[in-house]
């Protein structure tokens, strides 16, 4: 069971929260304005990445809130933990911070 | 000479047991387990093999035995099958037997798949067995199913209590033999909190089965004894034995197996029979050792043929002789300290066949000064013997081919083809592997959790060198943590043991046996030999996964644990390339088979779900009302009189409704309070209908699509003023339209002024329906007028009722005057039994969710999730009439405008009427344009909804057809087993088309 860090509760375990997939997909403001393949590819594709993802995570069984997480998808290690609104952290950054132990979750430094 | 030595290993002869096996009685010792018990009565035989029958006997004395597999039973109830005999500690009356043979062990008529062997190799279900095809189910398979296999399946439910915990501590240290026990000492001098956990009853590990080995001047054994008292001193430190770590989870979540009661000859009532822990832990320190392996030659698993180091720890542990006479074939160093151990116990070791071609070193050399007969450059050319093995014949390599050598009488062989490290915690644990070349195992590289691995389990086998590498690992593992007083590990050990090489052996042993005869096991409890590994090659099977599924070699219930290596090792031969390229297969959770039990711990019978029940579930119960569930919630199906079946009253409380009133429990459909400047602002953006239109005391019927345009859930949504929406969702759907609100709000739209309460339990809503409705209601209300120009069909008002506050609707699922009383939840059954009094002199009846499905599709009202499926848009179900026609975006209208959206064979709600009278269609059946059609049929659509109707006279049913509603009025059929059902495709709305009673 995954350790997420919410940013307005701490950290809880993963049956607290409901995955809220891809993040940073923005409703495009004028549908009406884009074909229909645009369209489609807005309502299912998704990127599958085998690496670091920017995803949501909402605190269902906490404050309701969504936010957004980086995570490397083949240890399920998360890197940070950020806000709705906010923009994803610049990867190499969060990376460097996570190696040298100040990970968003700081007991599982080495 | 009896199996059993006079004095020596670590059971109490002071303390028989009685025990039987396959109805036979024998007498065994406290600290036995079932294996040492049955080996010191001279029982070998112990199991038939999975395909073949075969006779088989106990390989090893560990949890990576794979032949012995016996179910034990306490009564009826407590019955488990497929259990490790090396693992069933031995308690006064235990009751064993072996499994998957018939009649009986030593007779088994399974053993003529044995002389039919050539027609069952691996994968022979893909080739034979397929004609004619019919025979497959009703034949071949259960013959099949029945003729192979392991423990039959127990028949009670399980009485046993299981318990859960959770913990956390700073390291936890799995494995308790020398490098755990020295990485617990460590991490506890460092003042870390430290779990310490292993498999076994008795902590100890490798030394258990070691008279030879002394650590800082004490028998092996008894540094294991002082030091875990030491351990127990420590109020910071937690000891579990019986516990088998069987999962590693991320971040560092450790599932732990706990047995507590399995050993015991009468365990208290009521004491938990398993616990399964849950701990995260700061750190892991895996000390979880190595298992020998196997040698693969011809005639490897008669009964009687064991791994040498579980013949020295039979011995040494147990003490139990596991021969008389027996003949040693190794290819590493460790076996030739059993060969010493048992000779010194009286056993005649008549020869020490090495792989080798020159085995030197201070183990061979000690046996050889003991007058041993050493043979190098030895192989194994096959064995004799039926339910024992009576000979073995050894063959001589030379420069790579093999000559017949010498054969010896024996009644036991213990073989070692060297150690494969334990990796299998880690590599769940998603570290990655490496190839080690010249320990030619795979060996922890690079962890993917906090954790590190010590000893064997990394390669490190000698005992010095594994206890310092356990003392670094725990001393690290507590400098990790956060400890108060962290204090380096000073431990230093004073080993006095024989160096061991790390020699090493992998794959089949050099054989000059023709292939078609060569019955050379590699993996013991699937029966699978070294002709299946080939044969699967030779059909193109390349990659490790495949060969693996193809053979099943790895995939019982041992996991491969002695066969994995040997496997790869012949693949990799047979495909001429190396072992690291062939791969390994992926390590999943248990590492051992864990009880069902465990998993659900409490969460069994009443406390597998909650249970939500509605204020008025009380009366309901009183009333006869036969409950159905609801998701969670208990909702009243029907009101059961006296003598009445479902069909009988139902057709009562529909009369009843219609004709008169009747009242019903709606409490559990979900509310949503929208609250906010932009509330209204908010629903128009989110449903498809318009709402900024909708005048506050009023309400209308709302549907909520995704963006993918597909009707997602539906309600009626009232104003009770500007800024304040009450949306009503359906049952099921309150917690799902709530989240999909909430992630617009959130994420789409954060700049709207709007917030979201769900008010789903604070209302009790009471449903008043018939033509009657207002006039039971007019008598319990105050400070609100309901006549009907004052209340007009879908508004909404507060008042009081009884004096309590009141929100009252009018609104109808049933398609009657009707009203939905609203009252704070705590007050529901008061006011439900005071409309209900009022009532009765209007005729007023209760309903229950059947009654209410069936009006309601008398109506054409349709209920989402039943007549919707995900893939129905607004205008398939007849709705378009509710979409804001000004709106320029909504939730879903993008997609609706796609062409494939507006076909005009898009499968549409419509009604269904059978021809026949009496014919009630089922649910889920489908719709057929032609009739007597054959499979595969050509089909246009299925009944979402079917009920007889008492009020019509005649069954309905509500359906999805292509191109519906052209085809009112046609005749379309649903094809059934007993032939077609002749319907007509009628408008869905049944009763009251213009809708007269609904406003009045």
């Amino acid at each position: 069971m995954l350790l997420i860090v919410c940013p307005y509760c701490g950290k809880r375990p993963e049956l607290e929260f409901t995955y809220g997939g891809q993040a940073h997909l923005a409703r495009p403001v004028e549908p009406a304005e884009l074909d229909d393949q645009a369209w489609t590819d807005f309502l299912y594709m998704r990127t599958n990445i085998k690496g670091i993802y920017a995803e949501r995570w909402r605190h269902a069984r906490g404050c309701g809130r969504f936010f957004n997480a980086l995570r490397d998808t083949t240890t399920d290690h998360f890197l940070s933990f950020y806000k709705t609104g906010e923009p994803m952290p610049d990867i190499a950054a969060a990376k460097a911070s996570a190696a040298l132990g100040n990970r968003a979750l700081p007991e599982n430094g080495k | 000479m009896s199996s059993r030595t006079a004095g020596g290993g670590r059971i109490d002869r002071s303390q028989p047991l009685r025990f039987t096996f396959d109805g036979n009685s024998y007498e065994g010792c406290a600290g036995d387990t079932l294996a040492s018990g049955l080996l010191a009565n001279g029982v070998h035989l112990v199991g038939r093999s999975f395909k073949y029958h075969r006779p088989r006997g106990i390989l090893a004395a560990g949890s990576e035995e794979p032949n012995a597999l016996v179910t034990v039973s306490r009564d009826a109830a407590r019955y488990t099958p497929n259990l490790r005999a090396t693992q069933v500690e031995l308690y006064d009356g235990l009751i064993a037997m072996s499994q998957n043979r018939w009649p009986s062990l030593r007779h088994d008529i399974g053993r003529v798949n044995d002389l039919f062997s050539r027609f069952f190799p691996a994968g022979f279900y893909y080739k034979t067995f397929m004609w004619p095809r019919t025979a497959w189910k009703a034949l071949y398979e259960p013959v099949i199913r029945r003729a192979a296999g392991l423990g039959s399946a127990p028949t009670r439910p399980d009485p046993d209590r299981y318990a859960q915990r959770y913990a956390h501590c700073d390291v936890l240290v799995v494995g308790a033999g020398p490098a755990g026990i020295a990485a617990a000492l460590a991490a506890a001098d460092g003042g870390a909190r430290v779990m310490l956990c292993d498999e076994q009853a008795e902590f100890g590990g490798s030394l258990l089965g070691d008279v030879a080995a002394h650590i800082d001047g004490d028998d092996g054994r008894a540094w294991v004894e002082r030091s875990i008292a030491a351990l127990r001193l420590n109020t910071r430190v937690t000891l579990l034995a019986r516990t088998t770590a069987f999962g590693y989870f991320p971040h560092n979540l450790i599932g732990l197996n706990e047995r507590l009661t399995d050993h015991l000859s009468h365990p208290t009532q009521g004491q938990p029979r398993e616990r399964l822990w849950q701990v995260r832990a700061r750190t892991v320190v895996l000390a979880t050792g190595a298992i020998e392996r196997p040698l693969v030659f011809p005639g490897n698993d008669r009964p009687g043929i064991l791994l040498a180091g579980a013949g020295q720890t039979y011995l040494n542990r147990y003490g139990v002789r596991v021969g008389t006479r027996v003949v040693i074939v190794t290819a590493a160093d460790a076996a030739y300290q059993a060969a010493l151990d048992l000779h010194d116990a009286g056993v005649v070791v008549a020869a020490v066949a090495d792989v080798r071609q020159a085995p030197s070193g201070a183990l061979p050399e000690a046996v050889r000064l003991e007058g041993i007969h050493v043979i190098p450059a030895s192989t194994v050319l096959g064995t004799d013997g039926d339910l024992r093995v009576s000979r073995i014949s050894l063959g001589r390599t030379d420069n790579g081919s093999v000559r017949a050598a010498q054969s010896f009488d024996c009644d036991a062989v213990l073989m070692s083809g060297g150690f494969t490290p334990s990796v299998h915690l880690f590599s769940q644990s998603r570290g990655k592997l490496e190839w080690n070349e010249k320990l030619q195992a795979f060996i922890p590289g690079r962890s993917a959790e906090n954790e590190r691995s010590a000893g064997a389990c990394r390669g490190v086998f000698g005992l010095a060198e594994a206890l310092a590498d356990g003392a670094t690992a725990g001393a690290a593992a507590a400098g990790a943590a956060a400890a108060p007083e962290p204090r380096a590990s000073s431990r230093r050990f004073l080993v006095e043991a024989e160096a061991i090489g790390s020699d090493t052996y992998l794959g089949a042993l050099p054989t000059a046996t023709p292939p078609s005869k060569d019955k050379s096991f590699v993996d013991w409890q699937h029966d699978v030999t070294t002709k299946d590994l080939a044969l699967a090659t030779r059909e193109g099977f390349q990659s490790i996964e495949h060969v693996k599924r193809y053979t099943t070699t790895g995939m019982a219930t041992d996991q491969g644990k002695t066969s994995n290596l040997n496997a790869m090792a012949i693949v990799a031969q047979k495909l001429d390339v190396t072992l690291p390229q062939v791969g390994l297969t992926t390590f999943r959770m248990p590492y051992t088979p864990v009880t069902f039990g465990s998993f659900a711990g409490i969460s069994r019978g009443d406390l597998f779900d909650p249970v939500r029940t509605t204020p008025t579930h009380a009366w309901a119960a009183a009333n006869g009302a036969m409950f159905e569930n609801v998701g969670l919630w208990k909702r009243a199906r029907y009101f059961a009189r006296a003598g009445e079946n479902m069909h009988a009253a139902v057709a009562r409380e529909c009369l009843a409704v219609r004709n008169a009133c009747g009242i019903f429990d709606a409490s559990t459909l979900g509310k949503i309070e929208v609250v906010g400047a932009d509330a209204a602002e908010f629903m128009n953006r989110l449903y498809i209908n318009s709402w900024t239109t909708l005048g506050v005391g009023r309400s209308r019927y709302g549907i909520l699509c995704r963006d993918d345009g597909f009707i997602y859930d539906d309600g009626v949504v009232a104003r009770l003023s500007d800024d304040r929406f009450h949306v009503t969702t359906t049952t099921g759907g309150a917690p799902r339209v709530l989240a999909m609100m909430e992630d617009y709000r959130q994420t789409e739209w954060p700049d709207l002024k709007v917030w979201l309460t769900s008010t789903t339990e604070q209302w009790a809503v009471i449903a008043v329906q018939g033509p009657r409705a207002r006039a039971v209601l007019e008598s319990l209300v105050e400070g609100i007028d309901i006549s009907a120009a004052a209340m007009p069909h879908m508004s909404v008002g507060r008042g009081l009722i009884c004096g309590i506050p009141m929100l009252l609707f009018r609104v109808s699922f049933t398609g009657e005057l009707g009203f939905e009383v609203n009252v704070p939840a705590d007050f529901g059954a008061a006011v439900w039994e005071a409309i209900y009094a009022s009532g009765q002199r209007h005729g007023m009846v209760e309903y229950g969710t059947e009654t209410m499905h069936v009006l309601r599709a008398e109506k054409g009202y349709i209920i989402v999730g039943q007549d919707t499926d995900g893939t129905v848009t607004p205008d398939d179900a007849g709705l378009t009439w509710a979409i804001g026609k000004t709106k320029t975006d909504f939730v879903g209208k993008r997609s609706l405008q796609r062409e494939s959206m507006k076909a005009s064979n898009r499968k549409q709600l419509v009604g269904l009427r059978p021809r026949s009278a009496g014919v009630t269609l089922e649910e889920g059946a489908q719709v057929a344009a032609k009739p007597g059609q054959r499979p595969p049929m050509e089909l246009i659509g299925h009944v979402t909804s079917s009920y007889a109707s008492s009020v019509l006279g005649y069954s309905i049913a509500l359906a999805l057809v292509a191109g519906g509603r052209a085809k009112i009025g046609q005749t379309v059929y649903v094809p059934m087993p007993g032939g077609d059902l002749e319907v007509e495709v009628t408008s869905p709305v049944f009763y009251d088309p213009t809708g007269a009673r609904i406003n009045g």
